[in-house]
């Protein structure tokens, strides 16, 4: 009788085994094939052939296996369908399987209503993610296993998406935080992405089994996912054949299917043959002249060399801290390198500085005074403080003055580096406009070298592979998860190393030009444009720019070392003759040992990290506001945001009600209109019992009933309100939904956002826990009061509630939200007239009602005042400013407060708006061009900030303070 | 409640100068439609050129189509959007059209989600390139003024009847497609139809929906079918990537090749439902006005209309009728509230129950990546409707410019690997 064969092919692996007809497993195999997907199957067929010969059932299973399938003509079969009847094989009993692939994962639902789930098309929590993140660290997977089995403490990381991980990892990898504890920290998320991602609102229980590689191999993640889900340990099966367990299931499936001979199936997929279906692009370069000319042409900006063994004299260091990578570079007077340091981090940036400085005075040999040294990027702090540098400097500010040097005409600075995309547009020398890539659409350098690895090569060989290439792949251009699947594509068709590595190349640049910039042509991008970052030295990242743009651009030699020029030549212009940068003698001394503890100044809780150096001194970061560092906070005198935490909730007076205790949510809609819903309640004698404040932990107690993991962090946020409000056993909870919102005469029309109104709904789908008794959620428009009084005393028709009663409670209502934002203007005009008496400039941080929470907007308010600024917020300033008539459609209550809070920016010189935007809030995809276009028509800055549930400021900071830096630029010129 | 006087402001204009549309223009200029249903959309573009416009419903499904909008519109825009910039432009730069004589038209809803801000995202994405261009409203809610579509009683009633006609023939081929014994019957049966329904519009006789539809039924009826039944699965979602190839990567065709039947409940559907909301607004709201009276005699004359229609598909018997709207609201109550009007809203979960109630227990629910009503009314009412319908099998598919084809295609094949066991246990 003909044996059965599952062959499944992986987006890394390809796994075959051989199974006889009673289910007994003969042969298994599990094999990485690098993109050679063809080729690792024929192999390991070859090798059946070998040992077994003879007839087969076969089916191909698995995310790459279906272009396989259909040119090969063998089944295919889906792979949950697969592991399915694996599962019903071998493990009856089973109430629930998770399978984690290399970018898939999974879970069935076997008892109680199967249900079969896999990831969507932004999802993290993968095998690909674990890779990803494993390569930041500079370890491999199996050593971040054993790190994360030695862990003490877990750090919130993003799970959704690998790229927004990478923002929250990157600060702690600079802040010196144990590999051990980021190690587990990752597993944790990934196992977070999978109980909310997937799961979806259906809690997994019961006897669960484990499948797929990384849970196979990763003892840390197994642990966490046992530890989150309250596994006992005969309920969590991990099958000895779990990494090729989908292929198993393929065999079996195979017992239906028509035998073949082995030598018919090797020749079946011998001619399966890559199809025309992948786009291709045009070749980098057409042949080997035309690549020596540019070459030749870059070469002409490179920068001199001086000899620091022989050079005798001043000279100024500059550091960039960066991401992923340390760069060092020490200058003569005139310009010329003395020595010059590129290096990954490895995650112990003041390591690798101390030493190179200490090999600089090695070299030097007491010829060469540093008169003068800065350090910028992510560990500018940290730094800085360790070897008591000169300076800090803002990165962006350190880069245009880099490109200055090369082009003192320039227009036009990009620069990627291994984590970011950074542009700016120069307009009379002063940076005019910054653009830093949104967490989502990255794709940056640190992206290439995943790709590099996962390949089994350097990156620098990866990325010569494709300057050749003749047809280079079309990968689109957005997150890195979706070029992982655009890949994934291109392998399945058969492409070739050599045309995905040029695809890459050119995706990266596209992301840039259209994603980051959003450049409409490329004249937009200016003339004299300079390009730099690691990233551009990869010449193939080079060309693909110069021909997108359709403009020759300078690439300076140091191209990855730009940050670090830019802060020598600061500390050049800025030397006062004496540095204070630590001798030789200091750094034989020099120690550090860092701890992390838990913040308690306040209810953010913050990880603090302190790194306390051999001279007693410490450094401490990871801190929100200067509580954490140990000192004074700033004052929240001048905070809006500060004063509407604490006024909004004052809106309840607290009085013990007789008729019952009504639950209010305080997230999404009712951070504006809880003065109504008090009011309201407490006149009709309820009390009013609110939810528990916003933390990352009720997030996590209501994740389990989020469906739909691309909403925003606010609307998520809402599932753990509920969850605490349910907790506290409250007599109803009480939610309207509202498609329109209060008219405030000033758009064309007055909606709620679908999220706004309508989340009610999917909060009573979704939440098992909810009725219609304990969860009261009436369709009401507040601006129809006959009807919304009657739908009010309708809904509380248990309470017998008269319309009297109900009218009056309103008006109540009413009252108290008119007196909340008088309160709040009022509040407004008094923080501008100290801000004014005071000097200080003032910060419009607009968004919505619901960002005033701390958890949702992370604390920038508090980073806003520590940087010696004023916060205003968009509706305590909109009323003082004109109407205005916009370019797109004025239809939503909160947004149209936006453009007017814009409008008002303006009109004040000492104003500026910072714009706040929830990441997935697609009506912010318009709001915010236009609140730009109103600030350029003014010569106003526009600054933004995408908040999601990344609770890492190092981004934003950077991101204000060269904001700040281009202000005061600004402000020097106009006196000029 | 409390009007809130606002204290006599000034108007600050922050808008940017854009070519409007003059009647004149009628003459010499042709207007480019996107495409969204093929046939629907070619009996439209026959009526209005035989009103005196030259209009054109754009084809252009390439790659450059995508890569076009990715460029123009703003990244978290929604993919509908994409891909009708990206057709603008792509047709504009072809050298097909005199790009001075060309007028671009879209529909605008004026509901609370973003598709009603098309208008002006078309407008900003044409600025930088075809600044000249005008780009015309096709809108019942009197917005866009100096730009929207003129539009009057006898046309709007010839577009109804070419909705119904369109609707009737995608109902029927989707019916007879899969099953056709000789291949390319099933697509005769429709030019026949195709052709019958713009002869009336030329030669008059349109109105008699009655006779057409029934000879549009006995076209396809008469098409020789195998005998042999296929999984059924729906197709429901966001209007544009429901309905348009070019959104939805070519879905109905991929359901053919895997040997299903895709049913598409039908765009009358969604006219209905934007009529019921405007209703809606009036009952939930105690909204009052001509405003509501006309829609409330819009909506019966339309609902008469479909429900007579409905009576042809019974009589004549050979098809599964299309759904009655009114049982399709009574589906939407038992899962959400009808308040929930913004994009396609209660429309969705309202079809996913009804085509459950009809036999069609697979879905595939197609949203744009990131489409806010959809978190609600689409992946958020996924629970409820298992709750329902105990073998509903649902798959949510999100499309978007980068979303890859292999990963849509895998998503639902497994949704059909279920669908499959399903139907092999109920055989």
């Amino acid at each position: 009788m003909a044996k059965l064969m599952g062959i499944d092919v992986g987006s890394t692996t390809v796994k075959v085994t051989v199974v006889e007809q009673d289910g007994t497993v003969l042969y298994k195999s599990y094999e990485r094939h690098f993109a050679q997907v063809r080729e690792t199957v024929l192999s390991e067929l070859k090798k059946i052939k070998e040992q077994f010969g003879g007839e087969f059932c076969a089916s191909i299973t698995g995310s790459a296996g279906l272009g396989l399938s259909q040119r090969s003509g063998i089944n295919f079969v889906q792979e949950v369908q697969a592991a399915f009847v694996a599962i019903r094989r071998f493990y009856p009993d089973a109430d629930a399987a998770i399978e984690l692939g290399g970018e898939d994962a999974k879970i069935i639902f076997i008892t109680g209503g199967t249900e079969q789930r896999m990831n969507g098309s932004c999802a993290g929590g993968t095998g690909a993610f674990i890779d990803q993140m494993a390569t930041l660290l500079n370890i491999s997977v199996q050593e971040m296993d054993e790190y994360a089995l030695r862990a003490e403490k877990i750090y919130p990381i993003a799970s959704r998406c690998g790229v927004f991980a990478k923002s929250d990892i990157q600060p702690l990898i600079n802040q010196g935080a144990r590999k051990e504890d980021i190690s587990a920290s990752i597993f944790q998320a990934v196992v977070d992405q999978t109980v909310s991602g997937l799961a979806q609102g259906r809690r997994i229980k019961g006897k669960v089994l484990f499948l797929g590689g990384p849970l196979y191999f990763l003892k840390g993640l197994r642990g966490a996912f046992v530890r989150t889900l309250h596994l006992s340990e005969e309920n969590a099966v991990f099958p000895e054949d779990a990494p090729c367990f989908m292929s198993i299931g393929a065999a079996l499936h195979s017992a239906g299917v028509k035998p073949m001979n082995i030598d018919d199936i090797i020749s079946a997929i011998e001619g399966a043959e890559g199809s025309d279906e992948v786009m291709t692009g045009e070749p980098l370069f057409k042949d080997k002249e035309e690549y020596a000319a540019f070459v030749k042409r870059h070469r002409a900006t490179d920068l001199t060399f001086a000899d620091i063994a022989t050079y005798e004299g001043d000279a100024y260091l500059g550091i960039d801290s960066g991401s992923t990578t340390t760069k060092l570079i020490l200058i003569t007077p005139d310009c010329r390198i003395l020595y010059s340091h590129y290096q990954s981090n490895n995650g112990q940036p003041v390591d690798i500085i101390v030493d190179k400085l200490k090999e600089i005075y090695s070299l030097s040999q007491g010829r060469i005074t540093i008169k003068g040294s800065a350090v910028t990027g992510y560990g500018e702090d940290l730094i800085k403080a360790a070897i008591k540098a000169d300076f800090g400097i803002v990165e962006t500010v350190a880069h245009f003055k880099a490109a200055l040097h090369f082009n003192p005409d320039v227009d036009f600075i990009i620069d990627i580096g291994g984590q970011d995309i950074k542009c700016f547009k120069i307009k009379n020398r002063a940076i005019d406009s910054i653009m830093l890539n949104e967490a989502c659409s990255s794709g940056c350098g640190s992206f290439i070298q995943t790709f590099a690895r996962a390949m089994g090569m350097e990156i620098d060989k990866f990325s010569q592979l494709g300057l050749f290439a003749p047809r280079p792949v079309e990968l689109g251009s957005r997150c890195t998860v979706f070029m992982n699947s655009a890949v994934k594509q291109a392998q399945k068709e058969g492409s070739s190393v050599e045309d995905i590595s040029a695809g890459l190349s050119i995706s990266i640049v596209k992301n840039a030009i259209y994603k980051v910039i959003r450049a409409a042509s490329a004249d937009e991008l200016g003339d004299n444009i300079v390009v730099q970052g690691g990233t551009f030295l990869n010449d193939a990242v080079l060309r693909a720019f110069e021909r997108e743009t359709g403009k020759n651009v300078i690439r300076p030699g140091i191209a990855g070392l730009m940050g670090a020029f830019g802060a020598a030549l600061y500390a050049k212009e800025m030397s006062g003759g004496v540095s204070t940068t630590m001798g030789e003698e200091g750094l034989e001394k020099f120690s550090y040992k860092s701890n992390s503890i838990v913040c308690r100044g306040c209810t953010s809780k913050c990880n603090v990290n302190i790194i306390t150096f051999a001279d007693g001194s410490r450094f401490i970061s990871g801190n929100k506001c200067e509580r954490g560092a140990g000192r004074k906070p700033a004052s929240d005198e001048l905070d809006i945001y500060s004063y509407k935490q604490q006024r909004l909730p004052a809106c309840i007076t607290g009085a013990k009600g007789t008729r019952g205790r009504v639950g209010l949510p305080l997230q999404l809609g009712m951070y504006e209109q809880l003065p109504i819903w008090a009011g309201f309640f407490e006149s009709l004698g309820f009390e009013v019992v609110l939810s528990d404040k916003s933390s990352r932990e009720l997030y996590f107690l209501g994740q389990h009933t989020v469906a739909s993991d691309t909403a925003c962090y606010p609307a998520k946020l809402m599932h753990g309100h509920i969850e605490s409000l349910i907790d506290k056993g409250v007599d109803f909870i009480f939610m309207p939904c509202e498609s329109y919102n209060l008219d405030e005469h000033d758009s064309v029309n007055h909606y709620n956002c679908p999220i706004v109104a309508y989340y009610p709904e999917l909060l009573k789908a979704n939440n098992e826990r909810l009725n219609k008794d304990n969860f009261i959620m009436p369709y009401i428009d507040l601006n129809m009061w006959d009807n919304t009084v009657k739908k009010l005393c309708a809904s509380l028709k248990k309470y017998g509630i008269s319309k009297k009663q109900a009218d009056d409670a309103l008006k109540e209502g009413f009252a108290r939200f008119e007196k909340y934002h008088a309160d709040v203007r009022a509040k407004g005009r008094d923080i501008t007239q100290k801000a004014r008496e005071q000097g200080k400039q003032i910060i419009v941080l607009a968004g919505r009602p619901y960002h005033v929470d701390n958890e949702i907007n992370h604390g920038i308010n508090k980073l806003l005042t520590s940087l010696g600024l004023a916060v205003l917020s968009e509706d305590a300033v909109f009323d003082e400013a004109d109407l205005v008539k916009v370019n797109v459609l004025n239809q939503w209550t909160y947004h149209a407060r936006l453009y007017r809070a814009a409008e008002y920016a303006c009109r004040n010189e000492d104003v500026n708006i910072v714009q706040l935007v929830s990441f997935g809030c697609g009506l912010d995809a318009i709001t915010t061009d236009e609140v730009r276009s109103i600030m350029e028509k003014n010569d106003k800055l526009y600054t933004q900030i995408k908040i999601d549930e990344i609770n890492n400021l190092g981004v934003v900071k950077i991101r204000l303070r060269s904001m700040l830096a281009a202000i005061e630029e600004g402000k020097k010129l106009k006196k000029a | 409640m409390d009007k809130k006087q606002n204290i006599k402001r000034n108007t600050k204009d922050y808008t940017n100068e854009y070519p409007r549309w003059q009647p004149w223009m009628k003459e010499s200029y042709t207007i480019l439609i996107p495409d969204m249903l093929p046939w629907h959309f070619a009996i439209i573009e026959r009526l209005l050129k035989l009103e005196g416009y030259k209009v054109e419903v754009l084809k252009n499904d390439s790659r450059a189509v995508i890569d076009e909008g990715l460029k123009h519109v703003h990244n978290d825009t929604c993919y509908p959007c994409l891909c009708t910039v990206g057709q603008y432009i792509d047709a504009l730069k072809s050298g097909k059209y005199d790009v001075n004589h060309v007028a671009v038209m879209m529909s605008q809803s004026g509901g609370g989600c973003r598709a009603s801000n098309y208008i002006p995202l078309i407008r900003k994405a044409l600025k930088a390139e075809f600044p000249q261009v005008p780009v015309l409203s096709l809108n019942f809610s009197g917005l866009e003024r100096d730009s929207s579509f003129p539009i009057g009683a006898k046309l709007l009633l010839k577009l109804v009847f070419a909705i119904f006609y369109g609707d009737a023939i995608m109902w029927c081929y989707n019916q007879v497609k899969p099953y056709e014994g000789v291949q390319g019957d099933a697509d005769r049966a429709r030019d026949e139809a195709m052709e019958l329904v713009m002869s009336r519009f030329e030669k008059g006789g349109y109105a008699r929906y009655k006779k057409i539809i029934r000879s549009i039924i006995d076209k396809f009826a008469s098409v020789a079918l195998t005998g042999e039944r296929k999984v059924k699965v729906g197709i429901v979602g966001e209007i544009y990537v429901k309905y348009s190839a070019l959104g939805n990567n070519h879905l109905e065709q991929f359901l053919l090749s895997e040997g299903c039947e895709p049913v598409v409940p039908v765009l009358m559907d969604y006219v209905l439902y934007c009529v019921v909301n405007n209703i809606n607004d009036s009952t939930l709201y105690g909204k009052k006005g001509i405003f509501y009276t006309v829609n409330k005699l819009l909506y019966a004359l339309l609902h008469r209309m479909q429900k007579n229609i409905i009576k042809i598909f019974k009589k004549q018997g050979s098809f599964e009728p299309i759904h009655d709207f009114e049982h399709l609201r009574k589906c939407a109550d038992k899962v959400l509230n009808q308040g929930v009007k913004m994009g396609e809203g209660w429309l969705i979960p309202a079809e996913m129950a009804a085509l459950a109630e009809t036999g069609t227990e697979n879905i595939v629910c197609a949203q744009p990546f990131g489409c806010l009503p959809n978190h609600i009314a689409g992946k958020g009412a996924i629970r409820t409707l298992k709750n329902l319908y105990q073998n509903e099998n649902i798959v949510a598919v999100d499309y978007d410019p980068s979303a890859t084809k292999v990963n849509q295609e895998n998503r639902i094949k497994l949704m059909l690997a279920t669908a499959r066991e399903n139907y092999g246990q109920i055989k």
